[in-house]
């Protein structure tokens, strides 16, 4: 049956559109902007993944596209087409070929997500606060130096920020770190990232929570660390009280020890 | 009048609704006495005197319209009356409007009521996509904008294309097992009967205090326990829905188990009958799942129980969880039965047999076991346990290996076979394929940890979940009410509008959802009722194409009435389909069959040489039973 197709040239036609796809895909600049050490790493699994789906959706075209073209029935053609039932060969190639190109899939990605959220030298703890619609950061000080709408980190040192939300689930991200977390109320979450680019940026929320949720945004500065340190010297140092209970736990990695309760 | 009362229908319905509903304040009211709360508290308590009547009264509407009066009488220990068969099959339009438990009364009653409601949905797709046009706030503030994007998802998934599936097998599977009815025919008049209740509770929220439920479809706590009124009415309407669902699904199973036609082995079962099977897997073991989650929430809003309330000890995470462990199922719920319906389309206009039928099979239950360990790909950034993520990008991925089987055993099927594509059944199949191959496309992206921690909860996800649940399943859904059309009306609809209507579906689902993938990758999160001014051109002309696919869908509509009422009269088998319910009249006769028909080979022997699916009456014993076909061969 197989020796009845023009094989080679559907393989051809297949990789010449793969090419054309996956050139036109990846001059475009999907994810926008890449400003942290993990960005880059996620466009490239991104970029991977574009000529491997270019790949597997060319397939899909040009078998069909051939079929439709060379197996349509001429009008007023009543019969039936040729009795086949399968084969088993080519049953057990896409089975095979799929699960080899996923599990590549998901090798790479585990170790490009090892890699994003390996512990740096000498970490920033920055706590990040959020309410129905309002970001709030606490830097290490003396106590906490407190922060109201505006993010200021320092560049080339990674930040790790600990999670915390009064009210209802909010998501923290910054499209240009590539990099999101939800703040769940009752557990402190974590997210590491390491900011490469000098630059002011946009902080999201992404987790819907309530009618002001388009407009709970907060700004975002990357700056040299002389200049980050002159600006959290300036900060007022407090803690808001009703953040002070959901700060003690941390639950994400470990279950609460049985007894503990949670509460 | 007391006649009208005593029988079964819309008047005792009312009456009972009525009566349910004032018990259910009336027991509200002294239990509250009793206890020494005040009575008519409601805001700070979570409304109990709207909440309970809203579990009474649909039950006291459904008592009253006659939904349990067998069961009753029964149970009583009184005379039941036996089935009056003259109420059988419909003979007005009026007989719709009647408990019917007829099954094919019942699929056209699904499918009317889901459209219906598709259409409603739709027209506050139309309200999002007119606020969306620019960026700021026009038509819509913020909190009904949420209100809208939850209650359109709310109706599209649980009483558009979740039932609407149920609604065509009902119709079609008895048919094409060569079964009389479905197993239980009182409960599958149940079931549809809670529908429209789950539908009117949906869309009833908008005149709640504090309008209509406004967190999601997820309805995630603690913003749903927290939420105004609106909210119980998403928590009771899910009740009624998956009630239903579950109640189907348990029929479907009983009736493709027990009452297959002789000679229908398994492996002769057409893929519709397979599809449906794994559906009904999925039910019947996920949906208690949403059940709960929706009564937990509903008693942490009105009981004051403490299941996600934090400052309580509860745990906010574990709804996520008990929430996606029936709602990643329930996407391959509204995905299967499409699978089924291609597979049928496919096969009947490629003139050819199913490429790889068994494996075909084997996919559809791979589906089922893998669906169950994927469901915490939804939470890759909700703050669970990060060590599960890497098992379940695993899962995730490798359930993409069944699905591409059928993607590429569908494509086999065209190989030498005489495809015709006079058919919109067919040409909403075919594109299936296109569309359905880049929703899979996206899906897998989304199962990679790196690549989901940017793009999750943005408008990439809002690309993807359209692409997949339009693009695949309404396409099948189209593709199944165009295909059975003509055996369900008996009468033939118009192709020619059906191309309008596809083209402009497929236009208007491309231009719509294509580009939302990028603006969300370039950082516009979704359910946002405003957005940054860079995407308002992409966002106005996502909105263009929205209302050319809006309008598409009136097209449909146009044809679908019309041709019912004045279409050519439908011959018994016009697809020249090998499967039984083709070889009735259009439409069956109200038994389905004078005598039950005799299964000999597989569903789909295109080209096979004396080959037949099905003996029906009266031409039996001059064929022969012919060689079964082997499967493997080239």
């Amino acid at each position: 049956m197989m020796g009845r197709l023009p094989i080679a040239k559907m393989l051809a036609a297949t990789v010449a559109l793969t090419a054309v796809i996956s050139v036109v895909m990846l001059q475009i600049r999907w994810n926008g902007q890449e400003a942290s050490t993990a960005a880059p790493k996620i466009d490239t699994l991104l970029d991977v993944m574009i000529v491997l789906s270019a790949f597997v959706f060319a397939l899909v075209m040009v078998m069909l596209f051939y079929a439709l073209w060379k197996f349509r029935a001429k009008p007023g053609d009543e019969s039936d087409g040729e009795p086949i039932h399968g084969n088993t060969r080519l049953e057990v190639a896409w089975t095979l070929i799929p699960t080899i190109i996923v599990l590549f899939g998901a090798g790479y990605s585990w170790a490009v997500l090892n890699d994003i959220e390996e512990t740096g030298d000498n970490p920033l703890t920055v706590d990040v606060f959020s309410q129905q619609f309002a970001w709030s950061f606490g830097y290490p000080g003396k106590g906490m130096a407190y922060s109201e709408g505006e993010l200021h980190v320092p560049l080339d040192r990674q930040v790790e920020f600990k999670m915390h939300a009064l009210d209802v689930i909010h998501s923290f991200w910054v499209p240009e770190w590539r990099i999101k977390k939800d703040n769940v109320p009752g557990i402190t979450t974590t997210a590491k990232v390491t900011p490469d680019k000098v630059g002011t940026y946009e902080l999201i929320c992404t987790e819907l929570c309530g009618f002001g949720h388009a407009a709970m945004r907060a700004k975002v500065v990357v700056e040299p660390p002389a200049e980050f340190r002159k600006w959290v010297a300036g900060l007022e140092e407090k803690v808001p009280p009703p953040y002070l209970e959901t700060i003690r736990q941390d639950t994400e990695t470990n279950p609460i020890p049985v007894g503990a309760g949670g509460a | 009048m007391v006649a009208a009362i005593k029988q079964p229908g819309w008047i005792r319905g009312f009456l009972g609704a009525a009566l349910a509903a004032a018990f259910g304040v009336g027991l509200v009211v002294v239990l509250r006495d009793i206890s020494g709360l005040p009575i008519w508290q409601t805001e700070q308590t979570g409304y109990p005197h709207v909440v309970v009547p809203l579990v009474t009264g649909p039950l006291g509407f459904l008592a009253g319209f006659g939904a349990f009066d067998y069961w009753l009488r029964w149970a009583a220990g009184m005379p039941t009356i036996p089935e009056d068969h003259s109420q059988h099959g419909a003979k007005s339009w009026r007989d719709y409007f009647r408990f019917n438990t007829d099954h094919k009364v019942i699929g056209i009653q699904y499918i009317c009521t889901n459209f219906f409601f598709f259409f409603v949905s739709g027209l506050l797709a139309l309200l999002i996509r007119a606020e969306l046009a620019q960026p700021g706030t026009q038509i819509v503030d913020p909190s009904t904008f949420n209100g809208l994007f939850s209650t359109h998802a709310a109706i599209m998934i649980f009483v558009f294309i979740v039932p609407v599936f149920a609604g065509i097998a009902n119709y079609v599977l008895p048919l094409m097992i060569g079964a009389p009815d479905m197993a239980f025919p009182r409960l599958n008049a149940l079931s549809f009967w809670m529908l429209p209740i789950a539908g009117l509770m949906f869309v009833g929220s908008f005149l709640a205090p504090g309008g209509a439920f406004d967190a999601g479809w997820t309805g995630y706590a603690p913003l749903s326990t927290g939420a105004p009124l609106g909210q119980s009415f998403f928590n009771l309407g899910v009740q009624f829905a998956g009630a239903s669902s579950i109640a189907t699904a348990l029929n479907f199973l009983v009736t493709i188990i027990t009452m297959r036609a002789p000679g229908m082995t398994f492996w002769r079962m057409p893929l519709l009958v397979w599809a449906n099977l794994s559906t009904s897997l999925l039910v019947v073991a996920a949906t208690p799942f949403i059940a709960g989650a929706q009564f937990m929430v509903l008693f942490d809003r009105a009981l004051g129980t403490q299941f996600f309330e934090f400052a309580g000890g509860g745990d906010v995470v574990s709804y996520q969880h008990i929430f996606w462990f029936y709602s990643h199922p329930a996407v391959y719920i509204m995905m299967l039965p499409g699978f089924g319906i291609i597979s049928e389309v496919i096969s009947t206009h490629a003139r050819k047999p199913i490429f790889g039928y068994r494996l075909m099979a084997l996919a559809l239950i791979g589906i089922v076991v893998l669906s169950y360990s994927v469901w915490a790909h939804h939470m890759f950034v909700a703050g669970m346990f990060s060590w599960l993520r890497v098992p379940m990008m695993i899962t995730t991925l490798l359930i993409a290996v069944p699905t591409g089987i059928k993607i590429f055993s569908w494509l086999g099927t065209l190989y030498f076979g005489k495809i015709h594509t006079y058919s919109t059944a067919m040409l909403f199949s075919l594109a299936f394929i296109v569309t359905f191959t880049i929703g899979g496309i996206s899906g897998v992206m989304l199962g990679m940890v790196p690549i989901d921690i940017h793009v999750s909860d943005t408008y990439f996800i809002v690309a993807h979940i359209h692409f997949v649940l339009f693009g695949g399943s309404v396409f099948t859904i189209f593709a199944g009410i165009y295909h059975w059309f003509p055996k369900m009306t008996g009468r033939m609809y118009d192709e020619k509008l059906g191309r309008v209507h596809f083209w402009g579906t497929v236009i208007g689902t491309w231009g719509t959802f294509l580009p939302m993938h990028w603006i969300g990758m370039d950082g516009m999160p979704r359910r946002v009722a405003d957005y940054a001014a860079q995407f308002g051109d992409w966002n106005l002309l996502i909105s263009v194409f929205s209302f050319l696919l809006g309008a598409a869908q009136l097209v449909f509509l146009y044809n679908m009435i019309v041709s019912w009422r004045f279409g050519p009269r439908a011959e018994a088998n016009p697809w020249r389909a090998k499967t039984i319910e083709w070889q009735v009249s259009s439409p069956p006769p109200i038994f389905n069959f004078d005598e039950i028909p005799r299964v000999v080979g597989g569903p789909y022997e295109f080209g096979v040489p004396g080959a037949r699916h099905a003996i029906m009456a009266g031409e039996g014993a001059e064929v022969s039973e012919p060689e079964p076909a082997k499967v493997g061969s080239t």
